[in-house]
């Protein structure tokens, strides 16, 4: 993956390879600059690799992107401030080839409760604190079932406490809707307590420094964090991070 | 998470917290109402305080009573004069606005239209009003039309750079998620980027308010009989400062009417907080 610029020509990645089986929850690790958001967008098809290959679920990403096989939940919420948190959630629906929700999937009000919003179906944006806004906004990448969530540095911009919450709902709402994630972070803590699969990335260019599974129990609280278990795994990534430089 | 709007309302002095609040709401509410009137009101008697001390001749300058009196007695001609004035402010803005939105949306999809042709309305801008007047009254001769198009053209501008700023600056996290719901450009256009653009547009629209007014009547300087600008030269020239003074005052109140329907409109429309404050 290249970017050509006036000045130079940036390789944002190069020969990094990933899969994820379905079902998974991957956690991509680097530090910034390192492409992992690239990476992201490349099979979000929002943007043309220069070389390679991406494959989501046997389709390329375009296809995948049209069948709407893809959730994506930005850092910023990118809620629209106009709409309330259902309308927004309601959004996937309106736009795109409008499209009914399959029957017996659930509708905008149940996933909104699955995040833990419900009471809050009219409320706009600017009356949501930041948690809020990204619960709404993971609410809207759930709707219609896609079979791959890709998540940005989703919970970069909240404080240690909403963002400890907001981890362990994730790895319930990963559990309740069977769904695969990609998940991009650059906070080795959260890597590991939410990725059955950790890929450190190194940067400049961007490429793989390291996967390591996570063998820790499916069912998991924030309390983990304080086992050996978890620890050897943490200390094991800042190993493969350091090596990366 | 358990926290809802209900069970928030259970606090024992939150009754009383919530009327202060409202007292003091209420009082800066009148301030803000009496403060401006005190404010006109000392202008106007230092004015005529002004006038009485010098003993300013009535062809310089009237007194604020001279005007009041104007006022009343020349009502029927100030407000005959003030239609044709007011049809072409408002037919002006419309043409005006609606043009301007049109040529943004415009430039916002074909980029290479703004490059090629947002150089061509910043020259047009540059030329003043009153130069702008007398070729548009030759183009166009000496009915309401000129005005019209004056008043329009004074309007145009700052619409045109605040709507294509509006459509634009749309949150580029937002673009992408658009781009993920495979949204087309014209679901783009009208979910995203028209609703984005409306605090934008509003802003726009308060300063036309004012300047449609003022085109209309700098129109009517130029070869016209009626209206509130032929009524100015005409009392300019026979040295009637009160009836000069009259028709200002009739002139800006229907600016300051034009622009605080504006504003109610707006508060209609625009009901939510911009994500991200300009």
């Amino acid at each position: 993956m290249r970017f050509v610029t006036d000045r130079r020509t940036v390789t944002a990645l190069r020969d990094v390879s990933m899969g994820v089986e379905a079902g998974g929850f991957l956690s991509l690790l680097g530090p910034s600059g390192c492409g992992k958001s690239t990476l992201l967008r490349v099979v979000a098809d929002l943007v043309t690799p220069s070389a390679g290959h991406v494959s989501v679920f046997g389709m390329a990403p375009a296809a995948a992107r049209a069948a709407r096989t893809l959730g994506f939940v930005f850092q910023d919420a990118a809620l629209l401030p106009w709409r309330t948190a259902l309308q927004n959630v309601e959004l996937p629906l309106e736009v795109g080839g409008t499209r009914d929700l399959q029957r017996g999937a659930p509708t905008p009000r149940e996933l909104l409760k699955l995040v833990g919003l419900e009471g809050w179906e009219n409320s706009y944006p600017h009356e949501l604190s930041g948690g809020m806004r990204q619960r709404v906004s993971i609410a809207r990448a759930l709707l219609g079932g896609p079979r791959l969530l890709l998540m940005d540095e989703p919970f970069g911009a909240l404080d240690e406490i909403t963002r400890d919450r907001l981890n362990e709902e994730l790895r319930r709402v990963w559990q309740e809707t069977g769904t695969t994630i990609l998940f991009v972070t650059h906070s080795v803590y959260e890597a590991v307590y939410l990725g059955e699969q950790v890929l450190v990335l190194a940067a400049n260019p961007g490429r793989n420094a390291a996967h390591v599974s996570v063998d820790l129990p499916r069912d998991r609280d924030l309390t983990i964090r304080e086992t050996p278990a978890f620890t050897s795994i943490v200390s094991g990534l800042r190993d493969a991070l350091g090596r990366g430089h | 998470m358990s926290i809802t709007a209900d069970t928030l309302i259970d606090d024992p002095g939150l009754k009383e917290a919530e009327a202060a609040h409202e007292r003091a709401r209420r009082k800066l509410a009148w301030r803000r109402r009496l403060l401006p009137v005190a404010g006109i009101l000392s202008m106007l008697l230092l004015w005529w305080f002004l006038v009485y001390i010098l003993e300013v001749p009535p062809f310089v300058a009237p007194s604020p009573v001279a005007v009041a009196t104007t006022l009343v007695a020349k009502w029927p001609i100030l407000m005959e004069n003030l239609v044709p004035t007011a049809i072409e402010a408002l037919a002006g803005f419309t043409l005006g606005n609606i043009v301007a939105i049109i040529i943004a949306t415009v430039f916002v999809h074909r980029k290479m239209m703004e490059e090629a042709f947002f150089p061509v309305v910043v020259l047009i801008n540059t030329i003043p009003v009153v130069a702008k007047a007398p070729i548009l009254v030759l183009l166009l001769g000496n009915g309401m039309e000129p005005k019209i198009a004056i008043a329009a053209l004074i309007c145009f501008f700052p619409t045109l750079v605040n709507m294509v700023r509006g459509l634009e600056s749309v949150n580029p996290q937002a673009m992408e998620l658009m781009r993920v719901l495979s949204a087309s450009e014209r679901e783009i256009f009208f979910k995203l980027r028209l609703r984005n653009s409306l605090p934008y547009l509003f802003s726009a629209l308060k300063i036309a308010a004012s300047t449609a007014v003022i085109g209309a009547i700098v129109g009517e300087w130029i070869g016209s009989t009626t209206g509130i600008g032929a009524l100015i030269i005409q009392s300019m020239y026979n040295f009637d400062s009160a009836m000069l003074y009259a028709t200002v005052i009739v002139g800006s109140a229907f600016s300051v009417a034009f622009f605080g329907a504006i504003i109610a409109v707006e508060r209609l429309v625009v009901r939510w907080q911009p994500a991200n404050p300009v």
